[in-house]
């Protein structure tokens, strides 16, 4: 058995989803050999610390309660830099314009050589290059499937999975909200307006949508997939980004009429990154509806190879932090 | 552009490759030969049908080759444009003049605006189209889009374009 000592830092929706599925999935990780003893949580405001590893189900319960996880005043920086342990489960909310405090904490955690597994878009996105190579130096690992696709697996089934083949281009949809949003707009002939205040009181939408609707988020995980499975050095300045905000429902019945769907698609071809509303035929693989995603690869000796799945959701998201955690400490 | 012909040949040895040089010669490219030597006409020449792609300004002297050399064109079904494609405009599409956004495409000469529906839901709304073009090839159909998405910045419209995998498939 090998004992894995690990923070959580960030304990938002995706954070809490970590601890459900530890919790769920103890069992299991002892069996293949890995005794996971989180030593840290930390939320934006407190944070709760045990050498011996945290009452996860109590923890849980207290920031139902309290709205907050624990009475300690220390940030994850600092967890990161003064707490003995191996492994930093990154899941702070992303920032896109310089990294945030994300940035601040795998870099800190690989300074003292420990291990990085994230949900956090804007570092990678910004500045893979400088993680990767300071993670190299100093012999940490960083991983990463849940920042792309939720529990897709994007970027472990082009790296491995499909290991030999070279991945020509790629295409897809990268956001749950927009798809509703479209799928919506079709279903009703409704505006985009009356859709999104629906998607927001599902909890679908954020209150402040720009991020999602925008296509900024898209465009986040698009960088990410272009570094990782195209080897370009690509930040999110690099894409040309068009939202769904001005798609009106006329559009979705003209286009409906003709046999296509508008889809919000993302696509790495010949070196360009590109998000924009695109007509996808009603037969195409890439045509789901509702929250779905669905991610599509050309391969060379494979040909294409299409999945699709739920993109967002604090469980499912937390499905790939846990395969992360596996792939790294099995065997 | 492709062209389909019906040619008739003598039913003396040599005669198809007589018929196919010229082809090659104004730089056509064959796509399909059908010889039916067992089909022979009552005036004892032999049917042949071909498809091959060339530049239409070389089909007229093409015809004129293969009857001077005794090859009869008994007809002939050209195809200009092979690519069907199809965009969605969202804007002010009405009011930044519809017909100069179908004369720039129609005026490049490779490709047609073919259909088009519109949807004007109210006063001061923006608009919806949905465009039919038709192109030359496949070069030809990505270039007018391109064309279109200038025109449409300038205009500030929304175009909405096929994936592009579907564009590729289209090849």
């Amino acid at each position: 058995m090998k004992t894995i000592r690990a923070s959580l830092i960030g304990f938002g929706a995706v954070g809490q989803g970590v601890v459900k599925v530890l919790l769920a999935k103890k069992d299991y990780l002892q069996s293949i050999g890995i005794d996971l003893r989180v030593v840290a949580i930390a939320d934006s405001r407190t944070a709760v610390i045990d050498s011996e590893g945290v009452d996860l189900a109590a923890v849980l319960a207290f920031k139902k309660e309290k709205g907050v996880v624990g009475s300690e005043k220390i940030t994850g920086t600092d967890i990161i830099k003064t707490i003995d342990h191996e492994l930093v489960i990154e899941t702070t909310p992303t920032n896109i314009d310089d990294g945030g405090v994300g940035l601040t904490n795998m870099l800190a955690a690989f300074e003292k050589g420990m291990d990085v597994v994230t949900s956090n878009k804007g570092p990678l996105a910004l500045k893979y290059g400088e993680l990767i190579e300071t993670a190299n130096k100093s012999g940490s690992k960083l991983k990463f499937e849940a920042t792309v696709g939720g529990a897709m697996p994007v970027i472990n089934l082009a790296c491995d999975t499909l290991a030999g083949n070279k991945i020509l281009s790629m295409e897809g949809i990268f956001n749950g909200t927009c798809n509703y949003i479209l799928s919506r707009m079709v279903e009703e002939h409704a505006s985009y307006e009356q859709m999104l205040a629906e998607a927001q009181e599902l909890g679908i939408a954020e209150a402040d949508p720009i991020y999602d609707v925008e296509g900024i988020d898209t465009a986040s995980k698009l960088v990410i997939v272009a570094n990782v499975i195209f080897g370009m050095n690509a930040s999110y300045r690099d894409v040309t980004v068009t939202g769904i905000t001005r798609v009106t429902p006329e559009a979705l019945l003209l286009a409906n009429r003709d046999g296509y769907a508008i889809k919000l698609i993302g696509e790495v071809n010949d070196g360009k990154i590109n998000v924009a509303p695109k007509l996808v035929p009603l037969d195409n693989p890439l045509a789901v509806g509702g929250t779905l995603n669905v991610f599509s690869v050309q391969t060379d000796i494979s040909g294409p190879i299409t999945i699709t799945g739920r993109g967002a959701g604090s469980i499912e998201t937390a499905s790939a932090i846990l395969s992360d955690i596996i792939s790294l400490y099995k065997n | 552009m492709r062209v389909s012909m019906d040619l008739e040949l003598q039913d003396i040895p040599g005669q198809l490759l007589l018929a196919l040089k010229p082809i090659s010669d104004f730089k056509g490219n064959l796509i399909s030969v059908v010889h039916h030597h067992e089909k022979k006409t009552p005036r004892g020449t032999i049917p042949v049908q071909v498809q091959f792609e060339i530049k239409s300004d070389h089909l007229e002297d093409l015809v004129a080759d293969l009857e001077e050399r005794g090859v009869r064109v008994v007809s002939m079904d050209e195809k200009r444009f092979l690519e069907h494609g199809a965009v969605i405009l969202i804007g002010h599409i009405v009011h930044t003049d519809i017909q100069d956004t179908i004369d720039q495409i129609d005026n490049t000469g490779y490709a047609e605006v073919v259909d088009l529906n519109l949807s004007m839901p109210k006063i001061n709304m923006p608009s919806s189209a949905s465009l039919k073009i038709d192109a030359v090839s496949k070069k030809e159909l990505q270039a007018v889009i391109d064309l279109l998405k200038y025109i449409a910045k300038e205009k500030d419209l929304l175009v909405i374009e096929p994936v592009e995998s579907q564009l590729r498939l289209m090849e």
